[in-house]
């Protein structure tokens, strides 16, 4: 870290422009991010308010454990059937943890759905498919 | 009075029934399914028999959960998933009405036990994976794969894609299941103390007033969460359903 440092030091001029251009980018972005959380949580259920709470809990919560569950049974099968364990365990649950992560994510409109476009889109560009 | 939650999920054959080594007995859960699909069936025939332009009472419900079901599907999935809108109807009016006949006191709740839930989720990952192979062959394998990632990346993300994939099923059904059965747990539980604070004197006579409030607050929550969970259902299957039309272009 120190070596960078002094390196980004040393040409000056060029080290700000850089950061000029990393913190324009960095704006760009957020200001992209905002646009699509903006857009994104679009469906409140029919009955948004009491309960509605408790429903989100329950389906991100779903969501997650489901993720990890999964990660563990296909971990403990790959160890079974290869006999590595218990590294196909150990990998398996942490991509399982990621890939809870990303269903919690979804659910909550954070990141888009699987499908370029989103359901949306997809109406409008429905005649030429 | 024995405070013991579990007991209205229990199973028990009604009509013993053994073909070999299977239990092909029919069961209370079984009379309540049969229930459903009867109670439903009959309800949608009855209401479109005497159509008219004006609606009757029972016709504009059937229109309603008819004209509820297709505008959701065609927002989530687009026009091509109006093929699939018997099974999503079907899948949606099943969990409606097992989750509100359980809510009648004495009643078996179906939606409560894992297995029907769970063969429910199958059911409609089998549509996705199905559909999504006949329509897009093996381009179906592009859902696994988001737009614009870099290579180096393509490995791990596809990893985690399948395993968010696989997932789908099983938080589906957890889902459902564990809403229910909670649900009835807790309704159960609460019922059970004003019960036994009832009988226990004067004092405790008067603090049953609490938790019969609290029952009464959960029976209406739960009303609330048997429609909504059958209608997170519906939608789920329709956006996995959208999967399968248009896996990304």
């Amino acid at each position: 870290m120190s070596d960078r440092d002094g390196g980004s030091g040393n040409s000056g001029g060029r080290g700000t422009e850089d950061e000029a251009a990393l913190s324009a980018r960095l704006k760009r972005l957020g200001e992209e991010l905002r646009e699509q959380r903006n857009v994104a949580p679009e469906k409140p259920g029919p009955a948004a308010g009491l309960g509605s709470g408790l429903t989100d809990a329950f389906r991100l919560a779903a969501g997650f454990v489901a993720g990890v569950l999964v990660g563990a049974g296909l971990g403990w099968l790959f160890d079974l059937w290869l006999g590595t364990s218990p590294f196909g365990l150990i990998v398996f649950l942490l991509l399982g943890f990621a890939a809870g992560v990303l269903n919690v994510l979804r659910e909550a409109g954070r990141v888009k759905p699987p499908s370029i476009g989103g359901p949306a889109e997809r109406v409008e560009d429905d005649p030429d498919d | 009075m024995e405070l013991d939650p579990i007991h209205q999920f229990e199973i028990y054959p009604l009509i013993p029934l053994r073909i070999g080594s299977l239990d092909l007995s029919f069961t209370n859960s079984a009379l309540f399914m049969v229930l459903i699909v009867v109670l439903t069936s009959g309800f949608l025939i009855y209401a479109t028999t005497r159509r008219g332009l004006v609606p009757s009472r029972l016709q504009s419900v059937a229109e309603i959960s008819y004209e509820f079901i297709a505008s959701t599907l065609r927002t989530s999935a687009g026009h091509e998933g109006m093929k699939f809108f018997p099974f999503v109807f079907t899948t949606f009016m099943f969990i409606l009405i097992a989750n509100l006949l359980g809510m009648f006191p004495y009643f078996f709740t179906v939606t409560s036990h894992i297995i029907i839930t769970a063969t429910l989720s199958l059911a409609v990952m089998a549509i996705v994976v199905g559909y999504g192979f006949k329509k897009n062959g093996l381009g179906f394998f592009r859902l696994f794969l988001p737009h614009g990632i870099p290579m180096w990346l393509a490995p791990l993300i596809v990893f985690i894609e399948v395993l968010s994939f696989l997932s789908r099923p099983l938080s589906l059904s957890l889902r459902l299941f564990a809403n229910i059965l909670a649900g009835h747990i807790t309704l159960k539980v609460f019922a059970g103390f004003v019960v036994m604070l009832g009988t226990a004197g004067f004092l405790g006579f008067l603090g049953a007033a609490l938790p019969l409030a609290m029952t009464i607050g959960l029976t209406a929550l739960e009303f609330l969460v048997a429609f909504l969970q059958a209608y997170v259902f519906a939608i789920l299957t329709c956006l996995y359903l959208n999967d399968a039309i248009h896996p990304g272009h």
